[in-house]
């Protein structure tokens, strides 16, 4: 057992004006030694509760004790990292590390010292005279871990070090603050990725403000052991059995691995095809249970699999034409190639995703394809439509969902729903049936009048699907949809996605979360401007465990990793 | 059309309902109206003299009179010594002082060059020279009819010609009705795009099968209409204010339209260059001085230096203003009216073409 760090008890935060506690009676502990894991979705209260530990905020009530004292007592033993760090863009990593030296009023004797360790520990030595903006996501988080660690804390609060990193990038980070925590220092690690959760010692899960789990990760999937199961080797499209299985009553949870489906049952799982009623050829096998499905069962279970909202789409007979067609498309910006030769060609009824690391070129041959960068090169059409000779048409098309929510914060939900009906060129009546459907659809029906942005994040999200579909488009633009979302809105956003898709639809999803990956029924990799892999999700996991032999059972991380890391082997001994 | 409707109403939406445009769209014009009707006042009322009368006559005493019947002083004040004159300047309770001399009205009667002493705080240079002129406006008055008698000097009569009292306020509700139009629409369309690229609803927006020109008229119209309606204000305050309006409606509003559009197309260029709403804040601002300043409004721009007098033809407040001020007090006729009114369209022209332009450039 370590020494405790940081500790909290009953706490309460009520921001004025704001409907719902912020934070509900929260009892927490932070010893050295471990990683405490902070995780909840977004607007769950992490980074409230972690501005209340560095005394940015007073708490409402509830008593909080940090190294010892009050919040704010010893400054100097606190390390903390905020979301969006203060690294000045302007400096290089010297000057940054400098500059943090200074603040944090570290003695001039130990800075060479300090700086040689930091860099070496966050392997940036290489780039110390580069400037802060020129930096990768990844290596903009090492530095401004390094920043943090100046002076060695003996607490450490990270607010979701890992949001916006590559996986990759991710593991390094982890790896860091591991050995950190083997130096003795107390770790306070807040995130939205549920599987980073698995690899703390202690988790503090919050939902709405609320504590809804304390303790090690083991105790809240022991709850859910033995109810977990993976079906393989069926018949028939994945899709369909997956909204019929979600359709069954014991039936709580369930997500697409690649060609298998993965069940959470109410009760012990049921390892029978008969019992499932599935075809001749199908597998049930029990599987290991995930700290997400400890989640969804606190939760009370994800969503049924049949969407409402696919069920009222129009059939799209796409013939036998592609839905999204890519012809060597590439972008130049001066003399830096963002996207180099991307080729590909998806037919109609089929989810593709691009997936890669942060600026590795898949936002923009996404924006590309949907018009909102011109090619340097190659040409691009969205459902036959070219993009370059007829981009009204092409944008008429295609349904898109930015990562962030972007739709008028100001605007009421129905002005947003008259809007996005107008601009899509609905005529009056059918404007009038489209929103009305969208309404019982998504159950807006309570908020009309409420401006958009002031509503809960889950309701944003179903908002900005509701807008983006409303003109029943064939191809759908999705760019990292569910990041940050909670796991059953992020279920319920899945559900009407396969179901648009069993209708014919089609969906390019950019992303680096790797269980969106999963749902995809091909994936490009794009990796420094290129295009390195392709194929369906097990195809890749296969590739990866060719070129990466130790890899067992792999996951789609995994199979990303050994890709990425192939291709750099690669490009180095080229070199 | 159902496009084209939906970005207007939309766009009309996005001003009313965010605060921080509403405070943009109402606070200031309202504010302008009270505060440059009144406060930039020209006039000087409400301002103390005081008088050192050594001479004792009844021609001092006249001049006295009539200065305290005028309604520009509030009190007229007398002194006892030349101590008590210099301490009440100095501290700022009169604004000037009258110092008759012995000799005065002796002067005045034999017609001698009768001379009145006038001491006037120069910290105040605007006000006391008003003053000045006020005090011997009046004394040459009263010495004219003194001597009249005797000699047959007439006077030159003046008469101002569409603003007979020389009142500031014909003056200056015509030309806010001009500055006012050209700080609402500047900052209200420079925001429009402004606000889409920060909030992130510009790519949305871009991906939508709206076409450029259908989003540019989409976003130019709302505030068009608050620029048209704000300076309808004006006409509408006119008689509360006593300022006559004597021209045409009609043409006031075709002006004013016009007007709008050019000053549109200027905040619309703003706000395609700018990337965050501050950068468009900021942008407007820095276009708004200089339009308000080379107007005529502050000074005549045959005042200027020669070489910044071509600069004035691409300021639109600069043709309003004076086909304002026509419309209102001299019922311009409609030819004057078009000299003035083909430069705006033009401008309207090149600045929203120049906008449009912009905007596609930018648009990645």
């Amino acid at each position: 057992m370590g020494e405790t760090v940081a500790s909290i008890r009953d706490l309460t935060m009520r921001f004025g004006g704001a409907e719902d506690d912020a934070l509900k009676g929260i009892d927490l502990a932070v010893e050295t030694g471990q990683i405490t894991g902070l995780v909840g979705p977004d607007g769950a209260g992490k980074t409230t509760l972690i501005r209340i530990l560095a005394n940015l905020l007073p708490p409402t009530e509830g008593s909080v004790v940090v190294l010892g004292g009050e919040p704010g007592t010893n400054r100097f033993d606190l390390g903390y990292m905020p979301q969006r760090f203060g690294l000045y863009e302007d400096l290089s990593v010297i000057e940054n590390l400098t500059l943090y030296a200074r603040m944090r009023g570290l003695p001039q004797s130990e800075w060479d010292a300090a700086f040689t360790r930091l860099l070496d520990f966050t392997d940036l030595a290489r780039f110390k005279s580069r400037l802060g903006g020129k930096l990768s996501g990844g290596m903009k988080q090492k530095l401004g871990l390094a920043c943090a660690l100046v002076r060695t804390p003996k607490l450490l609060l990270l607010d979701e070090p890992s949001v916006g990193v590559d996986p990759v990038s991710r593991r390094e980070l982890w790896a860091m603050v591991e050995q950190l925590v083997d130096e003795g220092i107390g770790v306070l690690w807040s995130t939205a990725y549920l599987d980073e959760a698995e690899q703390c010692e202690v988790v503090y899960l919050l939902n709405k403000g609320e504590l809804l789990f304390a303790g090690n990760p083991s105790n809240l999937t022991d709850e859910v052991a033995g109810r977990v199961a993976v079906v393989t080797g069926f018949e028939g499209r994945r899709r369909e059995l997956l909204t019929r299985m979600l359709d069954r009553d014991d039936v709580i949870d369930g997500t697409l691995q690649g060609r298998s489906i993965r069940l959470l049952f109410d009760r012990p799982a049921a390892n029978d095809a008969v019992v499932l009623d599935l075809d001749d050829g199908s597998q049930v096998e029990p599987a290991r249970p995930r700290f997400e499905d400890g989640f969804i069962n606190r939760l009370g279970g994800g969503p049924d699999g049949t969407s409402e909202l696919a069920r009222r789409y129009r059939m799209i007979d796409g013939g036998d034409g592609c839905a999204i067609e890519a012809k060597g498309l590439t972008k130049r910006f001066g003399d830096f190639t963002a996207a180099d030769n991307m080729d590909f060609a998806i037919p109609y009824g089929k989810i593709y995703g691009l997936l890669g690391p942060n600026g590795a070129g898949k936002s923009t041959t996404f924006k590309m394809l949907c018009g909102l960068l011109t090619p340097t090169e190659g040409s691009g059409a969205v459902a036959g439509h070219d993009l370059r000779t007829a981009g009204p048409e092409a944008r008429r098309s295609l349904g898109y969902m930015a990562q962030k929510f972007s739709l008028y914060g100001d605007l009421s939900v129905r002005q947003n729903l008259n809007f996005f009906a107008g601009a899509y060129g609905l005529s009056r009546g059918e404007a009038r049936n489209a929103i009305d459907s969208t309404i019982e659809v998504f159950d807006l029906g309570g908020d009309l009048n409420r401006s958009a942005g002031e509503m809960p994040l889950g309701y944003k999200q179903r908002l900005s699907l509701a807008c983006a579909v409303m003109h029943q488009p064939p191809v759908l633009f999705l760019d990292e949809p569910t990041s940050g979302v909670d796991p059953v809105a992020r279920r319920e956003f899945w559900t009407h996605i396969n179901g648009l898709v069993e209708k014919g639809a089609t969906v390019l999803v950019t992303t680096h979360f790797m269980e969106e990956a999963e749902y995809c029924d091909d994936i490009s990799l794009i990796y420094r401007s290129q295009l390195i892999a392709q194929g369906t999700p097990d195809e890749l996991k296969r590739r990866a465990q060719v070129v990466a032999p130790r890899l067992q059972a792999p996951t789609m991380e995994d199979a990303f990793i050994a890709l990425v890391e192939d291709r750099d082997a690669a490009v180095e001994k080229a070199a | 059309m159902e496009r084209l409707k939906a970005i207007i109403v939309k766009e009309a939406w996005a001003l009313l309902r965010d605060p921080r445009a509403r405070i943009t769209l109402f606070v200031p014009p309202l504010v302008q109206l009270l505060l440059f009707s009144f406060a930039a006042t020209l006039e000087v009322k409400n301002a103390d003299v005081g008088f050192l009368d050594l001479s004792g006559g009844v021609q001092s005493v006249e001049i006295l009179r009539r200065l305290d019947a005028s309604n520009n002083f509030d009190e007229v004040r007398r002194l006892r010594s030349y101590e008590e004159l210099k301490s009440a300047i100095d501290r700022q309770e009169i604004i000037a002082a009258i110092v008759f001399d012995q000799q005065f009205d002796r002067s005045v009667l034999s017609s001698d060059p009768a001379t009145l002493g006038v001491i006037l705080d120069g910290r105040r240079i605007n006000a006391a020279q008003i003053v000045s002129r006020y005090i011997s406006e009046v004394a040459s008055s009263v010495g004219m009819e003194a001597t009249s008698a005797r000699t047959m000097h007439q006077p030159s009569i003046a008469r101002s010609w569409f603003n007979p009292n020389l009142d500031f306020i014909w003056f200056n509700i015509p030309a806010l009705a001009c500055i006012i139009v050209s700080v609402s629409a500047l900052s209200i369309t420079a925001q429009s795009v402004a606000r889409e690229r920060e909030l992130g609803t510009f790519d949305q927006l871009m991906v939508s099968p709206l076409r450029v020109h259908e989003i540019l008229i989409g976003k130019i119209i709302p505030p068009f209409l608050v620029a048209v309606l704000a300076g309808m204000v004006f006409v509408v305050a006119a008689p509360i204010y006593g300022v006559p309006f004597t021209g045409s409606i009609l043409l006031f509003v075709l002006g004013l339209s016009f007007y709008a559009l050019a000053l549109g197309g200027f905040g619309m260029f703003v706000s395609s260059l700018s990337t965050t709403q501050q950068q468009a804040f900021l942008g407007s601002f820095v276009l708004t001085v200089p339009i308000v300043l080379l107007s005529g409004f502050a000074a005549p721009i045959a005042n200027m230096p020669e070489w910044l007098q071509p600069l004035t033809y691409i300021i639109p407040a600069r043709y309003f203003l004076e086909m304002s001020l026509g419309i209102f007090l001299k019922d311009m006729p409609l030819s004057d009216v078009l000299g003035l009114l083909w430069p705006l369209v033009l401008l309207a022209i090149a600045t929203l073409g120049a906008s449009a332009w912009l905007f596609r450039a930018r648009m990645e």
